[in-house]
């Protein structure tokens, strides 16, 4: 099964409607679905998936396509130099570097527990970047 | 005789008997020779390590002797320096492993061939017999079935050249002898019965100047002497490197007949368990051009199959080249310019120089030296500590060493067993190591299965550490050759 | 000398697992002896998430699934080292005295070396390998070139990237579009590094689409497939690579290359289950997976020593990799118990489609209610069945819509149906609808 690489088709100027397709990530089974919009982005149909979940996860794709963001902030005191962090949910994909700016501002001190906030609403987003592991200070 | 006082306030250069160009086993030999007389010695060399040219990308093969033209400098100072090397290597507490040698002809034309050599080793006094390929094949199970006889050199030995150079160089150092690396030499002018030697970073004035400066030689010599005297051109020689293991694909080295080009394709078990497979030959013209090639390490591989019967291509671990500094007339040029007095020529160190290299030393200073320039011999030489191989000792001496020291007890390096203080002592003692490759020649991390990827992040902190630099400042090799690009988190923070 | 019922060598996501599962079978004196500063293995460096889904329900990223396991295994009495190598693995040789009564109850004599200890060997009844694995190498796949810096294992830029915090280069090219290199094309790309694109010398992708959307397309990083590296270039760091199209045979086509103005060059081409230490002590090897050649209990052909984890196959889902943990723990207690004395049984074979089946070799009377076989194809394959067959029986198939070698596959097999025929046991790819 070739997996081609699938670019997004740039969005039309005029006001018609668009087709765009992506590759279903739900499975193992990777289906290509090709999907109708109107000039709002709205979508008009999809066709390709093999099962509901692939329709749901095909319309938040390409509506409001979200990912969880892993990254590592500044540490000190810390077995490590870095603590590494995570998005406690999705975020908007297309606000991943601003996040990113926003983590590389930080510095924290160990000891971290899990899941603490090492920043809060970032970027007002409502999502908060927590810790994703506990890292005890070794100067106690 | 020679002004040194007026010449070293004008120029605010280093002043020196004796100038050594080159830091290769040639250079090494030579200048702790030198270092036992009172005398002062620099030694420069362009890059930054010593052994770090044809030394440090060779066979490293104390060859018998058997195969250098008759009647050449090469054949009178390899079979010399066969013989030299078990004691120097003793004294030095380096490694040296009398593995023997077959050379396997494949041909009837090469049987003849075989027995041309086999005169030229009884002529010389090298030990050296007919086995039967019967025999052959028993004790290495590796050979062809094309191989239709085979004769053996009990006295071929193997060297681990790094470990040699450095010895050398650390003797040189502890009796007097000042080391210059990263000094690419840029100008030679004869002045006043002496030689400026200007690099791209200081100025060094010497009596004497001995050019071993291997595939630039050429370039250096032209430098005093005004005009090309003679050409070296590089000539390129691919390995490939196999894993260790406890039953190796040949306990001996593996000659090839050898031909016009050289002495074949070899199959070449090291100090440490690893198997060298290779030299091709071929002629460049970049003097910095030893990268490997894909026509390279195929011929390689294709000319094995003629001795071996087997390519174990999945115990291939690295591959590397090396370039030979050979000159027109195929033989060492070893002598005094005879238009610049003073000026010694140690060039062409091609194969078999590693097995010459202690009796060129030894010709280049009890005979053309000392004769004319009579330094006296100083009162004690003296030796050097050797390393320690803690992954020989006993568990008692590995557990005396950890009570001492408990960096003894922390391995670092996991395929070659190589510990915390090991790595601390190669960088700490003199001609340590200030690089990651520095710290590979010396005490092996990086030379294992895994190539560094484990243990190169821990040699580079404790680099960091003994150093007094950042991480980011550690170097591979060059000083071109940094590793880590910067912090993560830089840019985000200082935009603030 | 100090013993133990069972030796753990290794303190990832294997070992722990392992060590756990022993004791709650009834081992008392369990130890894990860790090489690095923490227990956790390599997912302390893999920050991403995607872990945990089967075993917990949930996507944790890999420091997150290390802690559960370190929080469960502090639940237990389960000794553990840190900063600790092992040395040498070796069968007791003095109590071999009667070789077929010893080769079942011999001890084995680990070794091993800290800096508060020294030297050490202890004792233990049974050993488990959970050592994990290496990265193949650019010396191992023999690209030409030059020796400069700037060239790494993914994971080892991984590890100065996510522990050390310390970037590796600007202009990234990554050779090998597994998922360690995908991760990297993203993790770097995030760090603010440019990377220039994946290269991956078969036809189709060896990682999770997901990978592909997530860490190539949503960064617009090019994937070239059926490429591969053909000459680095740079002699004291890297200054560029040469790309070039391969073959069907996967060889470089010339007159196809083309040049990358790279700084580094990141290799993500296999990885190789860690064994010397299990070669020293006579464990034979299969020379498909590069582990140990096992039977269902996870057992080598050294009686009380096991293997599981990535040193006994490599994996792509730590859940799978636990799981195998926990099989070895529980059947190295029953060896304990005395209950693997047989060695009856049957082997296991690949057959068309399969590039490997495990375990390679099943004991009829040991073996438990059910029985499950890993196994990868060899090439993708749509709308398929798995069949797998006792001699010429075909005692159970199932329909597969998608197989790809990049993801490990498993069998459940209960033991009367394994029982139910006789011969090697093979399993292969058929089409559907061929009746076995």
């Amino acid at each position: 099964m070739k997996e081609d690489k699938i670019n997004e088709k740039k969005a039309n100027e005029k006001k018609t409607n668009q087709k765009k397709e992506l590759i279903c990530i739900v499975c193992p089974i990777g289906c290509h679905i090709e999907a109708e919009l109107d000039p709002e982005g709205n979508i008009l149909s999809l066709s390709g998936n093999s099962c509901g979940r692939g329709a749901v996860y095909a319309k938040a794709e390409l509506t409001n396509p979200v990912r969880v963001l892993t990254s590592t902030v500044k540490i000190t005191d810390g077995l490590y130099r870095r603590l590494p962090v995570i998005t406690s949910q999705a975020i908007p994909k297309d606000r991943i570097f601003d996040v990113m700016k926003e983590i590389n501002k930080v510095q924290v001190c160990a000891p971290v527990k899990i899941n603490d906030i090492v920043i809060g609403d970032v970027c007002g987003l409502g999502v908060d970047i927590i810790s994703s592991r506990s890292m005890e200070s070794v100067n106690p | 005789m020679f002004n040194e006082l007026s010449l070293g306030a004008q120029t605010g250069a280093d002043m020196y008997d004796i100038i050594i160009i080159g830091a290769g086993i040639t250079g090494c030999f030579i200048a702790r020779e030198m270092s036992r007389y009172q005398c002062k010695i620099a030694v420069v060399d362009a890059e930054n390590d010593v052994a770090n040219g044809a030394t440090m990308a060779n066979s490293a093969i104390v060859h018998a002797g058997y195969d250098p033209e008759e009647g050449s400098l090469k054949a009178r100072f390899n079979v010399r320096g066969s013989r030299m090397y078990e004691e120097i290597c003793r004294e030095l507490g380096t490694e040296y492993i009398r593995t023997s040698a077959y050379v396997a002809a494949c041909s009837a034309e090469e049987v003849e061939k075989l027995e041309e050599l086999y005169q030229n080793a009884v002529r010389r006094g090298i030990p050296v017999a007919y086995v039967s390929t019967e025999e052959a094949r028993k004790e290495e199970p590796a050979l062809s079935d094309h191989v239709v006889k085979v004769m053996e050199l009990p006295t071929t030995a193997i060297i681990y050249p790094w470990e040699t150079a450095t010895a050398l160089m650390e003797e040189a150092v502890i009796n007097g002898c000042d080391l210059f690396l990263a000094n690419k030499v840029t100008s030679i002018i004869k002045d006043n019965g002496g030689y400026q030697v200007k690099t791209n970073r200081q100025m060094f004035v010497g009596k004497l100047v001995i050019n071993a400066a291997g595939v630039y030689a050429d370039q250096i010599y032209q430098m005093a002497a005004g005009k090309k005297i003679f050409t070296i051109k590089a000539r390129k020689g691919e390995y490939y490197v196999l894993d260790r293991s406890d039953n190796p694909l040949v306990k001996r080295v593996i000659y090839p007949i050898p031909s016009a080009s050289g002495k074949g394709v070899l199959a070449v078990p090291t100090t440490h368990g690893n198997v060298l497979l290779g030299p091709n030959s071929v002629f460049t013209d970049d003097k910095e051009g030893n990268d490997t090639t894909r026509e390279g390490l195929d011929y390689v591989r294709n000319q094995l199959m003629k001795t071996l019967r087997v390519f174990p291509a999945n115990k291939v671990i690295r591959s590397f080249a090396g370039l030979r500094a050979s000159g027109e007339q195929h033989d060492f040029i070893i002598e005094e310019s005879d238009v610049c007095e003073g000026f010694f020529n140690v060039a062409c160190i091609e194969s078999p120089g590693l097995a010459s290299a202690p009796a060129i030393a030894e010709y280049v200073v009890n005979e053309l030296i000392l004769p004319k320039y009579p330094w006296s011999v100083k009162e004690s030489f003296k030796r050097r500590e050797p390393l320690l191989r803690v992954n020989k000792m006993t568990p008692e001496e590995q557990n005396e060493l950890v009570r001492m020291n408990p960096a003894y007890g922390r391995i670092v390096c996991r395929c070659e067993q190589v510990t915390e203080a090991e790595i601390v002592e190669a960088i700490r003692r003199p001609v340590g190591a200030t690089t990651v490759k520095g710290v590979k020649k010396r005490v092996r991390p990086g030379m294992g299965r895994c190539q560094g990827g484990f243990c190169e992040p821990l040699v580079v902190e404790i680099l960091a550490r003994e150093l007094g630099i950042t991480p980011q400042e550690v170097l591979l090799d060059s000083e071109k050759s940094l590793l880590l690009t910067g912090e993560t988190k830089e840019v985000g923070g200082e935009q603030g | 000398m100090n013993e133990y019922d069972v030796i753990v060598i290794g303190g990832g996501s294997a070992g722990i697992a392992a060590a756990v599962e022993c004791y709650k079978n009834g081992c008392e004196k369990v130890i894990i002896l860790e090489r690095d500063k923490e227990l956790g293995g390599i997912l302390l460096q893999c920050i991403h998430n995607g872990f945990g889904l089967h075993m917990f329900q949930e996507e944790l990223s890999g420091p997150a699934y290390a802690q559960r396991w370190i929080e469960e295994l502090g639940k237990y009495e389960i000794a553990y080292k840190v900063n600790t190598m092992v040395t040498h693995v070796n069968v007791d040789a003095h109590i071999a005295e009667d070789a077929a009564k010893a080769k079942s109850e011999a001890d084995k004599i680990v070794e091993y070396v800290n800096q508060a200890e020294g030297y050490v060997r202890i004792r233990g009844k049974a050993v488990i390998l959970a050592m994990g694995c290496r990265e193949r190498t650019r010396g191992a796949i023999g690209i030409p070139g030059y020796r400069p810096s700037g060239i790494w294992s993914a994971g080892t830029a991984q590890r100065y990237l996510n522990m050390e915090g310390y970037m590796v280069g600007k202009r990234i090219f990554i050779l090998g579009s597994g998922d360690i290199g995908l991760i990297m094309a993203r993790r770097m790309t995030l760090e603010g590094a440019r990377v220039l694109g994946v290269a991956e010398l078969m036809p189709y992708s060896n990682g999770l689409s997901r990978n592909i959307k997530q860490c190539l397309e949503d960064f617009d990083i090019p994937l070239y497939l059926s490429h591969t590296v053909t000459k680095i270039l740079g002699k004291d760091r890297v200054s560029g690579i040469e790309l070039s199209e391969v073959d069907d045979n996967m060889q470089p086509i010339p007159g196809t290359e083309i040049y990358f103005e790279a700084d580094t060059l990141l290799l993500s081409v296999g990885l190789i289950p860690e064994n010397n230490l299990s070669e020293e002590a006579g464990v034979i090897l299969h020379p498909k997976t590069g582990g140990a050649v096992v039977d269902e209990a996870k057992q080598t052909n050294i009686p009380g020593i096991f293997a599981c984890g990535n040193v006994l196959h490599v994996h792509d889902l730590v859940d799978f990799v636990s799981k195998e943990g926990q099989e070895a723990g529980r059947n190295a207690a029953r060896y304990l118990r005395g209950e693997l004395k047989s060695e009856k049984g049957f082997v296991t074979k690949a057959g068309s489609g399969i590039g490997y089946v495990m375990p390679q070799k099943v004991n009829a009377d040991n073996m438990e209610e059910t029985v499950e076989f890993m196994f990868r194809v060899s090439q993708p394959c749509q709308n398929v069945s798995v069949s797998v067959y006792r001699g010429d029986t075909c005692i159970k198939k199932v329909n597969k819509r998608v197989l790809l070698p990049a993801e490990m596959e498993k069998v459940k097999l209960d033991k009367t149906l394994l029982q139910s025929a006789e011969g090697d046991l093979e399993i292969r790819i058929e089409s559907r609808g061929v009746i076995g």
